[in-house]
């Protein structure tokens, strides 16, 4: 029936103009493509935020390189900030949330679909802006285009004295458009979990990927709207003469810091938590059992995000708070641990014992499970405010959060995106280029980011355009350079894949992967009203009970 | 694939969820309470900061009954929904209108106070810290009851022209738990600037 329907929708498509086929997408309200939207914008952004690494990095191959200017390299390492969380790993989270969550739960659209059409498209223009700068950011000063003050924007830097010109509005700007929009899709995903699941599909039933993508919304509202508030705060300084950042005048840049972290730590485990989600659904595909641990999952889930409003001020140790709030903010980075690791835990547990099969997307998962760990290893040396007021604001730290952004989170991604793709496009990805991109990008991210941890250790500072030669940090960041390189080159063959499977790829069926959830009984790609009735459930997994009426999962709960 | 789209036989269960307005409503609440959050920590964090007067002892007149006619509203909406609930459309409008009264005159108010801040003692945004914060705080609420009272206006509208019947009953409380909402957080704000930090 739905196969029938999607003839006919292929047919419509060929007939057309290309005009009004643009014109459908523009103005498209359905989940899938507003999913699909996102996506393609969160991978060019991907494109630009890399070429812009890569910049930085080619700056740093040797000592006293002048590739680029000063004034360039700021504006790179501001621009890939901001751009790789708020134009990249956002909404492309945003994005597979939106595809997938009504058609795992069993619903037709998101509970607004305006709503969620007018969020992507906040966010879309917000992408758009920040880039803008590149040609309005110079204004009346002539001071420099692109933002410079890097992407968490200490006060003073982003005042008005120091930072003339537009390019820190364009900054502030962006930044604040993107967060509605954010809020915008996240009061969506929470509305559409809440109210539109199908009968049977209890809270205790629904998919991990929901859960966990409630858990991710929720965590949107309490902490990305601080961030739009402190952005309000800067936008009255620089324009109505405010004082909210003006040490002058009796405020404080310690302010921003707390406002500023207040929304970026729970940031990583916005970015984070999706990526578990991707992890807690392929994982237990690829080793044929059900995931281990189901209510320990969620439980951890939220209990991370509880913890993680609390422990924003281990960013700021070295700004010299007093001892007791030196020991709250250790203590409670310390027990952030506690569910990581009981999540950690259950991946293995589902693992084990299973048949496992190496898939890309079970590799990229494998590997997201061993780098995330080390990301956290890491993450607890940082915590410890002793070690941290050593390291802080030298290359282990970005060694640490790449290695959670990058090992972590973009390894869960790469395997959301072979698991989902032939969902999405109805192909499959080619399984050796999969093969090739995971090796390469493996080895590249490790060359570069394992080697950047020692010239951290070694007192190498972040942000600087340059370095003296015979610091011993020479061949050390020689090699970080030539693992960018190899990762860029795994990048190539990911989006040669993603376009050449699009036209050649087999042909993928509903269930290429055999799995359990209600996404793989439509179509691929899925009719645009989703499910010709709305399914019922009685278990978490719903198409193993239609597969094995002899022995359904709702036997046993 | 027919075998999966039908689903298995079984008793049929009573299914209902929580209506999507009022979900989506309360998680817009949450988020907007973490940003009046950040601006009440400033603004405390702020109190008796500035480097130069005016200070808030010396300019701040407690306005008393613009406050009792924001708090009153919030009574007089949840008799207009109630009314409408139960298909009484000239009661509803009636209170609805009251409603809207009572917040433009609080907003009335506000640029009362604002005009005798500005042009008689002189206190702008840009004047101390107590200027900065408070326009923000105060400005950022009057922004809601702004936003609010837009929306009130268009119900309105529509009421008047025969539209607004018991069967939008639901959506017509979703934007009064919004108005709710703004009254909530003007106790918490009068609390602060009028009483705390004064």
């Amino acid at each position: 029936m739905s196969s029938d329907a999607m003839a006919i929708q292929s047919a419509d498509v060929a007939g057309r103009p290309w005009v009004e086929a643009l014109h459908e997408w523009v103005t498209t309200v359905d989940h899938k493509r507003l999913g699909v939207l996102y996506i393609l914008f969160a991978l060019t952004f991907l494109i630009i935020g890399g070429i812009e690494a890569a910049i930085m990095r080619i700056q740093l191959i040797r000592p006293h390189n002048d590739f680029v200017s000063p004034q360039v390299f700021n504006r790179m390492f501001t621009m890939h900030g901001t751009t790789m969380i708020f134009f990249v790993i956002m909404p492309v989270m945003f994005g597979f949330a939106n595809y997938l969550v009504p058609l795992m739960i069993g619903a037709r659209d998101m509970a607004f679909p305006r709503l969620n059409a007018f969020s992507f498209w906040l966010s879309a223009f917000g992408g758009c802006l920040l880039y803008f700068s590149l040609i309005g950011g110079s204004g009346l000063y002539g001071a420099g285009n692109a933002p410079d003050v890097g992407w968490w924007a200490y006060a003073p830097l982003t005042s008005r004295a120091f930072s003339p010109g537009h390019s820190t509005d364009y900054w502030t700007i962006a930044v604040l458009v993107s967060g509605f929009g954010s809020i915008g899709t996240a009061i969506n995903i929470i509305a559409t979990i809440v109210c539109m699941r199908c009968p049977g599909m209890k809270l205790s039933r629904m998919p991990l990927l929901a859960w966990l993508n409630l858990v991710m919304a929720f965590l949107v509202l309490i902490s990305i709207s601080p961030l739009s508030a402190a952005q309000i705060m800067l936008l009255v300084d620089r324009y109505l003469g405010g004082h909210f950042f003006d040490t002058q005048a009796g405020g404080s840049a310690a302010l921003w810091m707390h406002f500023f972290w207040i929304f970026g730590h729970p940031e990583v485990y916005i970015l984070v938590i999706p990526a578990f989600a991707f992890a807690s659904e392929i994982i237990p595909v690829f080793s044929r059992k059900p995931i281990f641990g189901y209510p320990v999952m969620v439980g951890a889930t939220v209990c991370i995000a509880f913890v993680s409003m609390s422990v924003w001020a281990h960013h700021m140790f070295t700004i010299g708070m007093n001892s007791y709030s030196n020991s709250f903010f250790v203590l409670t980075t310390m027990v952030i641990a506690v569910p990581t690791g009981i999540k950690i835990f259950n991946w293995l547990g589902t693992m084990w014992g299973g048949k496992i099969q190496f898939t890309t997307p079970m590799l990229f998962c494998i590997g997201f499970l061993f780098q995330f760990l080390i990301a956290g290893l890491t993450g607890i040396m940082l915590g410890a405010a002793p070690f941290n007021w050593q390291l802080n604001g030298s290359y282990f730290v970005v060694a640490h959060f790449h290695y959670v952004i990058v090992g972590g989170i973009m390894f869960a991604l790469f395997a959301a995106f072979y698991f989902w793709y032939p969902k999405i496009t109805g192909r499959m990805l080619n399984e050796s280029l999969g093969k090739l991109h995971f090796w390469l990008f493996f080895i590249g991210f490790h060359l570069t980011f394992d080697t950047m941890h020692i010239p951290g250790v070694l007192g190498m500072p972040r942000r600087i355009y340059t370095y003296e030669p015979g610091r011993g940090w020479d061949t050390l960041n020689l090699i970080v350079t030539i693992g960018t390189f190899v990762q860029g080159l795994a990048i190539l063959v990911f989006v040669a894949n993603l376009v050449l499977s699009y036209f050649r790829g087999p042909k993928a069926g509903n269930d290429p992967w055999d799995a359990w959830t209600l996404e793989w009984s439509v179509s691929s790609p899925p009719p645009s009203y989703d499910f010709a009735s709305i399914p019922t459930v009685s278990s978490r997994r719903p198409l193993w009970d239609r597969k094995h009426p002899e022995d359904p999962d709702s036997r046993y709960e | 694939m027919s075998a999966f789209t039908t689903p298995i036989a079984q008793a049929p269960i009573v299914w209902t969820l929580p209506y999507r307005g009022k979900v989506g409503m309360a998680s817009l609440i949450v988020a907007e309470s973490a940003i009046f959050t950040i601006f009440v920590v400033a603004y405390l964090f702020y109190a008796a900061k500035s480097l130069s007067g005016p200070t808030p002892r010396e300019v701040l007149e407690i306005p008393i009954f613009y406050t009792i006619c924001l708090l009153s509203s919030s009574l007089t909406i949840h008799l207009a929904s109630r009314f409408l609930e139960r298909g009484k459309r000239g009661a509803f409008l009636g209170l609805w209108f009251l409603t809207i009264v009572l917040g433009g005159l609080f907003l009335f108010g506000t640029g009362q106070e604002w005009h005798r801040l500005i042009y008689k003692r002189g206190l702008t945004i840009s004047t101390n810290l107590f200027g900065t914060t408070y326009y923000s705080l105060v400005g950022l609420h009057a922004t809601h009851v702004t936003v609010g009272l837009l929306m009130l206006t268009i119900v309105l509208l529509f009421g008047l022209a025969g539209r607004v019947g018991p069967e939008q009953s639901a959506r017509v409380d979703v934007l009064s738990l919004y108005w709710h909402f703004v009254d909530a957080v003007w106790v918490v704000v009068f609390t602060v600037v009028y009483v705390v930090a004064r």
